[in-house]
């Protein structure tokens, strides 16, 4: 990664003074806390527009954003980043960038590999990947719960399903922040970062064209495509862009923010240390509440969405997370409920792009949480450390400094 | 007391699978994780909650429960 100026490099964006005619999801003030940001967004209109990134609508209601996840005649998802850019779609990533009806047969392809009985399989891998990232800071009685332990969760899983070495997990984490994060701003860090990621997964292509197994790359080259034709490399390749390029950073994000809620809530960790059980309807409001993943869009017709005009050519941000805090849909909504019986949350999206990774996410989270709760039912936040959260697409705590064990 | 049945409506339906994790018995999943009702939907005795349950949380409002 380069610190040098290029080019490339756009200018910053200047701060935020009047959010809602000019909202900028990768303000620093939105990065810290989104929440009130939302909740005055809202009041102000379902939808309010920015000029920032060319010209980008926000759905800010339950409402309005199911309206536009439905509605894939007007919004097209080939771009699903919200950037300062929106420069030719070169490398697609199949299904997510996809619309009907190129979508569905692309789904498909991926769906039975992420089945719940697929990850009941790899369930016990990821219970040990946990415990080894465990063994490794457990006497130090403090450590970065985000840089030592949710980080490499998914990352692991994932090699572990393509039959990849883990250790190259760290190539994976590399690639992401230049794709998810540099590359909003910088359209160098994000045209290096997808290449080089091409370049890996062609090699591991090529390998396993030779020597087939039961990984899933080899799974998907031996797929068939609408037709009945094998898929082409640039699909397969696309098809493993968008495993790593969703599956990392957002389950990372899921597990870091469940931790974080733990940290800084003794009656939720005593309670789940005590009740497991309510392990998994907690995750559930975990990821109602702290939603990783704000999807885009983009309006290719001018129409009307909760009677509000948008008109084509302009982006939209749509924000899962600000649906999922709309007191409209769920009674408290500002509220943690870690039992909360009625859940319709939207973090997987809703309609037809639903996440294909979700039943990976829950498993790894609730893996996390219970392997994590197990070994430390008690830790706090280190007053001496600070929590930093991701700028952009997926939010999460990116450093986790906690306390545990002697120094609990 | 009346008998609850359910159905799951396959155009509706996206796979997020709360179902079949909330309620194992009423629903079953298809090799792309889409999921069905089993049987003809009639939910046993006992299990009603767990019907409501389910309907109450599929993000798709993909589940019908009726009573018969």
């Amino acid at each position: 990664m380069s610190d040098s100026p290029s080019a490339s490099y756009l200018p910053e964006h200047p701060p935020v003074t009047d959010w809602v005619h000019d909202f900028d999801h990768t303000d620093p003030v939105w990065t810290d806390d989104p929440f009130p940001i939302w909740e005055t967004l809202r009041a102000a209109s379902p939808v309010v527009h920015t000029e920032r990134f060319l010209g980008c609508y926000m759905p800010t209601t339950y409402q309005a954003v199911k309206e536009i996840a439905y509605d894939t005649e007007h919004f097209s998802s080939r771009r699903v980043i919200v950037r300062d850019v929106r420069p030719e779609i070169s490398a697609r990533a199949p299904p997510i960038t996809s619309d009907p009806p190129e979508h569905k047969p692309a789904k498909q392809v991926l769906l039975p590999p992420f089945t719940p009985d697929a990850m009941k399989r790899l369930e016990p891998r990821v219970r040990a990947i946990c415990n080894e990232l465990i063994d490794e800071f457990i006497a130090d009685g403090h450590c970065d719960a985000a840089a030592r332990y949710t980080k490499h969760i998914p990352v692991r899983a994932i090699a572990h399903m393509l039959g990849i070495p883990e250790k190259d997990g760290d190539l994976f984490i590399k690639w992401i922040h230049q794709i998810l994060e540099l590359g909003i701003k910088n359209e160098e860090e994000l045209m290096n970062g997808v290449r080089e990621m091409t370049g890996y997964f062609m090699a591991h292509l090529e390998q396993r064209k030779l020597e087939p197994g039961d990984d899933l790359i080899s799974q998907l080259l031996r797929a068939k495509g609408p037709g009945g034709q094998p898929l082409t490399d640039e699909h397969v390749l696309g098809s493993l862009r968008l495993l790593l390029i969703a599956g990392i950073d957002t389950t990372w994000s899921a597990i870091g923010s469940s931790l974080w809620h733990l940290a800084r809530t003794p009656a939720d960790r005593e309670r789940l240390t005590a009740e497991p059980a309510l392990i998994p309807t907690a995750i559930e409001e975990f990821l109602r509440a702290y939603s990783p993943v704000t999807m885009a869009r983009e309006v290719m017709k001018e129409t009307t969405i909760s009677g509000c005009p948008v008109k084509a050519g302009n982006m939209v941000l749509l924000s899962f997370p600000a649906a999922n805090r709309d007191p409209a849909m769920f009674p408290d909504a500002d509220k943690v409920v870690i039992d909360r019986k009625e859940n319709r949350h939207a973090a997987f999206g809703l309609g037809i792009h639903r996440c294909v990774g979700s039943n990976l996410a829950r498993m790894e989270m609730q893996v996390a949480i219970e392997e994590w709760l197990k070994r430390i039912p008690d830790f706090r936040l280190d007053p001496a450390g600070k929590v930093t959260w991701s700028e952009g697409t997926v939010r999460g705590p990116r450093q986790l400094p906690v306390l545990f064990g002697k120094n609990a | 007391m009346s008998k609850l049945k359910i159905r799951v409506d396959q155009d509706k339906c996206q796979g997020h699978a709360r179902c079949k994790s909330l309620a194992p018995e009423l629903f079953e999943l298809d090799e792309y994780g889409n999921a069905h009702e089993v049987g003809d939907g009639t939910v046993p005795a006992g299990l009603e909650d767990k019907a409501w349950l389910a309907q109450t949380n599929c993000p798709e409002i993909a589940i019908e429960v009726t009573e018969e």
